[in-house]
């Protein structure tokens, strides 16, 4: 799957965890079964002390995906090349299965904004987007995977679907894409349209991993409901339904539980690695064979 | 700018401007369900940017927090938050200059130690992140010769940090680090305070009385001697000044 020479083997096509530091004395104890730890690469981003100390002890025993949350790739502006270069030396240093951002922007004028932000998706976007792509890839030497967001608003200058606006990037970059499960039911309820005809339009084939996650509920201006990207609680059924209606089409990818807010203790973090990869399985058993996971 | 390149470019800082001040027009192409601007869906932007802004300085500085409460701090946070974004996406150095806003904000004015535990706890995250480096050991003094240790000149270790405060904010900051009703500090005076961390865990010590012009003198490239000499006038034995140092791994390598 990856023909990245800076990066080590893929990642394992089954479920891994967001790396928490109040997680890893359990961890690192108990060496439970778990597929590989993702980890936010700026918070990494220090020069030294217990992070690094705690990533180089998980290192040695599990594989691990890189996660940028602030690279910024959607913006109009010119990418930060001193974060590219931080991101390099990140991948130096842990090698890890994979490098995955998002199709958002976070950096504007006034600094950086520490949320991912919406991209119109026009002709003049995807040109911006394709560009800061290959520059990434260039910078890191790493085929990266490019996540699809979950979005509040979207913008009148759009002209084209956000499928085709995925598909159209990976065809002229060559990366690949991150399907985050939970976004799509998130982006599906607060616009109104139907999750299984996303992912039917979505470029599957182009999947280098899953992500999963919970959401919280409120309604907007006109009283419909709206969900929120929370991340603070377990997956809710309808993403673990959709989970398996992705997994049936693709099979098995390295799939992520991420749970970065209300972050609960290790056992139950665990348990919900576990619960996906029951999906999973479930997913791919032949039909009629198939039970209550 | 060719038209559409100037219509995104525009989309965005609309976009910006009306998450980083909620006084600013809801931005006209960013649409919910109805195909009309929502100021609710807006929010949850702008709401996601201040939480977690706010979050990072929750996470930095925890004694300040609870000096405070929670409220109260929110509300100081929010303020610099408004004020100060970070300058990138490595928000691990987001809020350096959080102390000198608390010093200047006028609500916290009848707490004139804040500030100043603030700066402890922005020297501890400092040395939590600081490069490693092998700190000197007594032993590495023990195998010198005797003669030879006045002429010795150290390397400051990198995660070593010198704080002059005008209250007893390390008293306070320590009566903090357990649950529980926390101890008044014994005297309430000036307090010099030395943040370091040798190997995994964050080291604060409160210096006594010289300990900090010492401390500084050897940093700055004196010699023990050199260092030592403002000492004997005041009849204190530099080798516990300097054996403190060394405990606390404030040093790295004998030059």
């Amino acid at each position: 799957m990856n023909a990245s020479p800076r990066l080590a083997p893929s990642l394992p096509a089954r479920a891994g965890v967001g790396l928490k530091p109040e997680h890893v004395e359990a961890i690192l104890a108990e060496r439970p079964d778990v597929g590989f730890f993702e980890i936010h690469a700026e918070n990494y981003m220090g020069a030294g002390g217990p992070p690094h100390r705690q990533l180089e002890a998980i290192r040695r025993l599990y594989p691990i995906s890189l996660h940028g949350v602030g690279l910024s790739i959607g913006s109009d502006r010119p990418l930060d090349k001193a974060h590219l270069r931080r991101l390099a030396a990140l991948i130096d240093r842990y090698r890890p299965g994979q490098f995955s951002e998002h199709l958002a922007w976070s950096t504007h004028d006034t600094g950086f904004l520490n949320d991912l932000l919406p991209v119109p998706y026009t002709q003049r976007t995807l040109q911006l987007v394709c560009d800061h792509v290959d520059e990434t890839q260039e910078a890191l030497g790493v085929r990266m995977l490019l996540e699809n967001p979950s979005t509040y608003v979207v913008f009148a200058e759009s002209e084209i679907p956000e499928t085709e606006f995925l598909r159209e990037i990976a065809r002229r970059t060559g990366c690949g894409l991150l399907l985050d499960v939970n976004n799509v039911e998130v982006s599906a309820v607060n616009h109104g349209y139907d999750p299984l005809a996303y992912l039917d339009a979505f470029p599957l084939d182009e999947v280098g991993e899953i992500h999963l996650a919970g959401y919280a509920e409120t309604v907007d201006d006109a009283g419909h409901p709206l969900c929120i990207d929370a991340h603070d609680s377990p997956v809710r059924p309808r993403v673990w339904d959709l989970y398996e209606y992705v997994v049936a089409r693709l099979g098995a990818r390295p799939t992520l539980v991420e749970w970065d807010n209300d972050v609960p203790a290790w056992p139950t973090l665990h348990e919900e690695a576990r619960r996906a990869d029951r999906h999973a399985r479930r997913a791919l058993a032949p039909k009629g064979l198939r039970h209550a996971g | 700018m060719p038209a559409e390149a100037k219509l995104i470019a525009s989309a965005l800082d609309a976009f910006a401007a009306a998450i980083l001040d909620p006084a600013a027009p809801l931005p006209g192409g960013a649409l919910g369900r109805e195909g009309v601007t929502d100021a609710r869906r807006i929010a949850v932007y702008r709401n996601n940017v201040a939480v977690g802004l706010i979050g990072s300085l929750e996470k930095r500085y925890p004694v300040t927090r609870r000096l405070v409460g929670d409220d109260f701090f929110r509300a100081m946070a929010g303020a610099y938050v408004a004020r100060r974004k970070p300058a990138s996406a490595v928000l691990i150095l987001y809020g350096e200059d959080f102390p000198d806003f608390v010093a200047g904000f006028a609500p916290a004015r009848d707490l004139p130690y804040l500030a100043d535990v603030a700066r402890l706890e922005n020297a501890w995250v400092e040395a939590y992140h600081a490069a490693e480096a092998e700190p000197v050991a007594l032993a590495d003094l023990a195998a010198l010769a005797p003669e030879r240790l006045l002429d010795l000149r150290f390397a400051v270790h990198p995660a070593t940090r010198l704080l002059a405060l005008a209250h007893p904010a390390g008293a306070i900051w320590a009566a903090h680090q357990t649950a529980g009703d926390p101890a008044q500090p014994d005297r309430w005076v000036p307090e010099d305070v030395l943040v370091t961390r040798p190997q995994a865990d964050v080291v604060v010590r409160v210096l006594p009385p010289r300990g900090l012009a010492f401390a500084r003198a050897l940093f700055d490239g004196a010699s023990l001697s050199e260092a030592a000499a403002p000492l004997a006038e005041a009849g204190d034995d530099p080798g516990l000044h300097l054996v403190g140092l060394i405990e606390a791994g404030a040093l790295s390598r004998i030059l």
